[in-house]
């Protein structure tokens, strides 16, 4: 039993897919706590499809996907920003075009150009296959760089967070501290997107994030707590990918769903004071 | 706290739009140290965006805010403004007012002396590991302004400060604010509260979009400067020594149903 639990690791496909999911869990459970706070759930999952375009382009152009799936996912997250600080058209109007006509390219891309595939549906659902040293160094430094920010500038993106009026009367430069929050969820979608798929990685943005609001009161422990039931959801999800043969983003998503499920069970429908 | 009596702020014919409508027209205000300021007007006046221009939110199209060199302002929002759900404790949401100067998440053993210093002078210290969604409206009404103490202003804007709270915490906010007055901390605050709140202050301005009057409450409460505020007629009448603005269409209407014995 034990030697079929382990049998994966002996590969080194899994090894490296492994890492980058735990990486990845960690990475968007931590950036997801702004997310969920800010009520910007709809722009990491906006967020996500645009990037497809970027992913399209880049497959067609020969392109390194990290790098030009990230030039494209960072632009997008900064019109996407733009978009939300003007008030002209509704916000959530704004950023539906923008991602959908850049995940809508995506595909007729792929689509006149006939490289769907593998490389088509890992975009789209993840795959662990393929996964490189490379890809977790990657993965990696986008994480230590997301943490890096999350801890430099721990204050003001608090406080912009929850007040950003205040934050802003009282000196923080919010509108900076806003873009470079899109500009790390930007980073961290793209880091992702090959395990997890980018159908799927706005549920790894709120889930750890949203079970860890159901048990804690406090911003610093929601921060922590996200980050490991992110790189939870990510290990565990990988190994049942492996054993039930199923796709890494389904199953790590269906992971941090039943976590969901049982932590709303346990703490009663409202968990801590919302 | 500053001593000599130049204003901290002064608006020189101030014009603010929102988009392409005008929101303040030619608004001339100086704050002095030490003043205690209650701006009243229709909804839509301007009160929010004459505080925002004071504390240099919002720049004006025309006219100029001139500033005391150093002054030190903090802004006290409606409590409506913000998630009483998000995960933050009373001492971590006061502890916002030392964002900048410090890069440490966590707050150095000075910071927590202030902050538990100025929760103890607004009688939040017990509440200081409670979670903001806990406290009452009069509370977090409080908690903002231990926040905005903490940053140690010369010169705290409120924002409708006693709006959507009961008699006894509207007193409360009052004799917190007097009292801070008294310590020397120049406010501001606008209000819909002409008698709970605005007479009361030693100084008003009635707005709405220009000012209307400005001065002690006896002076600008009256029937001609009120009219021009509101667009409604109202009396002013005298309770033990302070006006008291009633409703002139609603004394007319029962005066005529009286009539007709109704």
């Amino acid at each position: 039993m034990t030697g079929e639990l382990l049998r994966p690791f002996e590969f080194e496909f899994f090894r490296n897919g492994l890492a980058v999911a735990v990486l990845a869990g960690a990475l968007c459970g931590l950036v997801g706590v702004y997310v969920v706070l800010r009520g910007m759930s709809y722009i990491g999952h906006g967020l996500s499809h645009a990037v497809f375009g970027g992913f399209a382009a880049s497959a067609l152009l020969g392109v390194n996907l990290l790098l030009g799936a990230g030039a494209w996912g960072v632009a997008s997250a900064l019109m996407i920003n733009r978009v939300t600080r003007r008030r002209v058209i509704g916000s959530d109007a704004a950023i539906g075009v923008v991602t959908t006509a850049s995940f809508a390219l995506g595909l007729a891309l792929f689509a006149l150009f006939g490289r769907a595939g593998r490389s088509f549906e890992a975009a789209l659902f993840g795959s662990i296959l393929g996964v490189s040293a490379g890809d977790v160094v990657a993965v990696g430094a986008v994480t230590l760089l997301a943490l890096a920010v999350v801890v430099l500038a721990y204050r003001p993106l608090l406080f912009t967070t929850f007040d950003p009026e205040v934050a802003e009367a009282s000196g923080v430069r919010t509108a900076r501290y806003d873009a470079l929050l899109m500009l790390v969820l930007a980073l961290a979608i793209v880091a992702t997107m090959q395990v997890l798929g980018v159908t799927l990685i706005a549920a790894t943005l709120v889930i750890p994030a949203t079970v860890a609001r159901m048990v804690t009161n406090s911003f610093s422990r929601m921060l922590v707590l996200s980050t490991a039931i992110g790189a939870t959801c990510g290990f565990v999800g990988m190994n049942l990918s492996y054993h039930l043969d199923v796709q890494s983003g389904p199953t790590i998503v269906l992971v941090g769903a039943a976590l969901f499920a049982a932590v709303f069970a346990a703490t009663g429908a409202g968990g801590r004071r919302r | 706290m500053t001593q000599d009596g130049a204003p901290l702020v002064e608006l020189r014919q101030v014009t603010c739009r929102y988009r392409s409508e005008p929101v303040l027209e030619h608004v001339d205000l100086a704050v002095a140290p030490g003043q205690f300021t209650g701006v009243v007007g229709p909804s839509g006046s301007g009160k929010t965006t004459l505080l925002r221009a004071v504390l240099g939110s919002v720049a004006p199209v025309s006219g100029s805010v001139v500033r005391r060199p150093g002054l030190r302002v903090a802004y006290v929002p409606q409590v409506d403004t913000v998630s009483w759900g998000f995960p933050v404790t009373v001492r971590e949401c006061v502890l916002m007012a030392r964002t900048s100067g410090r890069v440490l998440p966590w707050p150095s053993p000075s910071e927590r002396a202030e902050a538990a210093a100025v929760l103890d002078r607004l009688e939040l210290g017990s509440l200081a590991d409670r979670h903001i969604g806990e406290l009452s409206g009069g509370q977090q009404q409080r908690m903002f302004l231990a926040r905005a103490l903490l940053q140690r202003p010369d010169l705290l804007l409120l924002d409708e400060p006693t709006s959507g709270v009961d008699v006894r915490t509207r007193h409360e906010v009052l004799h917190l604010l007097s009292d801070l007055n008294a310590d020397g901390l120049a406010v501001v605050l606008t209000t819909h509260d002409l008698n709970g709140i605005a007479a009361h202050l030693p100084h008003l301005v009635c707005l709405n979009r220009e000012v209307v009057g400005a001065g002690a409450p006896r002076q600008v409460l009256t029937r001609a400067v009120l009219e021009r505020t509101y667009g409604a007629g109202l009396d002013v009448l005298e309770h033990g020594g302070m006006p008291v603005v009633v409703d002139q269409f609603h004394a007319d209407e029962v005066a005529l149903g009286r009539a007709s014995g109704a």
